[in-house]
């Protein structure tokens, strides 16, 4: 850590049992992290020639990207736009979304085999590759939240550098969105060559675009279920006003999203597969049902979407079928052309399991020590909160 | 010219030269318990080249086909195109080759093949992706690949590819094969082409492929990417700067109408 301002205090993290039991399952993730750079990817996973990619690939970037697109959605509702109500909520979601990438570069740097090489891309430029997108947006993007996190973190401490980070604020916020936007989407475009392999109830020229608008609307959701988990942990009530207009957002996209789809699988001739009563129809017809047409229900329903329950049930149900989606594209759609059979390992589990408890770890020390969550242990009420003396009112000076 | 091999399957006895010479050629492992020849026979990181024995129905009768299988080389690679580190490349002679030493092990060149061809050293610390690399030292100096040169019955024909294209379609001509040359469309052609006498699903190829060369449907996207990126982000200028405007606006007018004295 850096140099401690006097003023700012001591650093604390209070232990707790849970606390303990995250930070057995960091340490222990964080071991077999270093074992499997050691020994390679055969003897510490189940990957195979007919499955070169895995659970690390799958849930950690794929999934990990997706559910971390909360902080560019917010970023450009609240830094952009200007929609005042959505400041509260400002600083925790990009914090997450940090976070989140941070976990997904670790993530990147288990799955690939030789990771003395990780930084070939930069200087050999295979930019005809999807991947290579991915590759430089998720870095840069990376390193623009580091950035963007400068302005939470000079408050504490190198107090000096605060106004530097200010000025240079505006750029960081709109590149921010820009590289995210692009690599969201081009995950999707990372299966748009799978042609014929991937099953064509997901295999589509419009991946990228599904990906993209998937990775915006589940940011509200992941930001709604982050505020209730806070709250209960720091005991104070949740802005179900602002979370409210939050998810209403993303139910307008949940509505073009499910009618793109609809006109994409009747374009293709696909539509018919949907009942087909198969495995990929079935989990196909899940992730619509579970994932999208339930939560527009729950979402235009105005007593629903303003109760805690109605959030709630939104924000697990989007949530949910965005992971389910993403694994559908990377296994179901997948297992019928590549044969063969894969389950993660228990150090693949492990590893991944460590790699979220240290999140959860990193987030609670940041919450704790940093001014991140507004109107904190005040019992704020069900009032959208646009605290003064915190989120960005400076901006515009 | 891009240099080719025309596999003639009628001609294959399943012998298993090539795949000895392959590995002599490549100093390749020779693996106990692992099949380079019959029905168990499958590419690993190790086996560049095997030969599937195939069983099928000729005439209502039970008949052997013996696929030889390696890497196709395609005239556009998807793998190729999908490595973000130029790790494979293609020669201007045809063969699609691996360099080592820029390989990040990301392993979407497995992914984006569409004959499932590349393999990986699981085994291994540090794994390279393994496959054919059509002998490309030996093309490059106007040579066969190994496995062509020691071929005993004829199976293997090595030239341009036009060339093998003219002498293919005039063998299927002369009667006694299926009109089809596998790899002359296939997405978008391949520098290996097959010929045969039942069809090709039946001795487990992969038909129904698109013929539209692979790269073509990601990098109609990528191209997209520069405009959507500097369109984006002049989008979001604009509207930062509006938005900031406006709010500047909404400020004055507020503290204009406190300093009149009159409450909001």
């Amino acid at each position: 850590m850096a140099a401690t301002n006097s003023d700012a205090g001591r650093w604390r993290f209070p232990m707790t049992s849970t606390r303990y039991v995250l930070l057995f399952l960091a340490i222990v993730g964080a071991l077999l992290m270093v074992y499997r750079l050691v020994v390679g990817l055969g003897s510490t996973t189940n990957l195979n020639d007919q499955w070169p990619w895995g659970l690390w690939i799958g849930f950690d970037v794929l999934v990990g990207v997706a559910l971390a697109g909360g902080g560019y959605s917010t970023c450009l509702l609240v830094h952009v736009l200007r929609i005042k109500k959505f400041n509260a909520i400002a600083r925790a979601a990009m914090l997450t979304s940090l976070i989140g990438y941070l976990l997904v570069m670790a993530g990147l740097f288990m799955d690939i085999g030789r990771w003395f090489n990780f930084w070939r891309p930069f200087v050999s430029w295979g930019y005809h590759s999807v991947l290579f997108e991915v590759f430089w947006c998720v870095s840069l993007y990376t390193m623009i939240q580091l950035l963007e996190f400068g302005e939470v973190a000079t408050e504490r401490v190198q107090q000096g550098w605060h106004k530097y980070i200010k000025k240079i604020l505006p750029v960081l916020f709109i590149i921010g969105i820009v590289l995210p936007t692009l690599h969201q989407s081009s995950l999707g475009s990372l299966y748009v060559i799978e042609v014929g392999k991937l099953y064509p109830l997901w295999w589509s020229m419009l991946l990228p675009v599904f990906f993209l608008m998937s990775s915006f609307f589940v940011g509200p959701a992941m930001v709604t279920l982050e505020s209730f988990l806070g709250a209960r942990a720091h005991g104070h009530k949740p802005e179900t006003g602002v979370l409210s207009s939050l998810v209403k957002i993303s139910g307008y996209l949940l509505v073009v999203y499910l009618v793109l789809k609809i006109v994409d699988l009747f374009y293709r001739g696909a539509a018919g597969l949907v009942f087909a009563g198969n495995l990929e129809g079935n989990m196909f017809l899940l992730e619509m049902i579970a994932g999208v047409i339930i939560p527009i229900i729950i979402c235009f329903n105005s007593k629903l979407r303003n109760s805690n329950a109605g959030l709630i049930g939104f924000s697990v149900l989007v949530a949910g079928g965005v992971i389910l989606n993403r694994m559908n594209v990377v296994f179901t759609g997948m297992a019928g052309f590549m044969g063969g059979f894969y389950f993660p390992s228990p150090i693949e589990w492990g590893v991944s399991i460590g790699l979220i408890a240290t999140g959860v770890l990193v987030y609670l020390f940041v919450v704790e020590n940093f001014k991140i969550l507004p109107g904190e242990g005040k019992g704020t009420g069900t009032m959208p909160l646009v605290s003064k003396d915190r989120t960005s009112q400076k901006l515009s000076a | 010219m891009s240099k080719g091999v025309l596999v003639d399957i009628t001609r294959c006895v399943g012998c298993g030269s090539c795949a000895v010479a392959c590995k002599m050629w490549n100093s390749l492992q020779y693996n106990n318990g692992v099949d380079t020849v019959g029905e168990n026979a499958e590419l690993a990181a190790e086996e560049w080249t095997v030969v599937k024995k195939a069983v099928v129905k000729k005439e209502q009768k039970t008949a052997w086909r013996f696929v030889k299988q390696q890497c196709l080389h395609c005239l556009e690679p998807a793998c190729a195109s999908a490595c973000f580190s130029r790790a494979i490349q293609k020669t201007k002679e045809g063969p699609v080759v691996y360099v080592e030493e820029l390989c990040v092990g990301c392993r979407y060149c497995m992914l984006a093949c569409p004959y499932n061809i590349p393999k990986y050293e699981w085994d291994k610390t540090f794994p390279r992706v393994r496959k054919c690399q059509m002998c490309a030292s030996r093309v490059s100096n106007g040579e066969a690949p190994a496995c062509v040169g020691v071929c005993p019955s004829g199976a293997l024909t090595f030239g341009d590819r036009a060339e093998l294209l003219q002498l293919a379609r005039e063998r299927i001509s002369s009667g006694g094969y299926i009109n089809h040359i596998y790899g002359e469309d296939e997405a978008g052609g391949t520098n290996w082409l097959y010929i045969a006498d039942v069809p090709f699903e039946e001795l487990g190829f992969r038909t129904g492929i698109t013929t539209k060369p692979l790269p073509e449907y990601s990098e109609s996207i990528l191209r997209l990417t520069p405009a959507v990126g500097l369109g984006w982000g002049a989008v979001l200028t604009g509207l930062y700067v509006y938005n900031r405007r406006r709010n500047e606006v909404a400020r004055e007018e507020k503290i204009s109408s406190v300093k009149k004295g009159k409450k909001k």
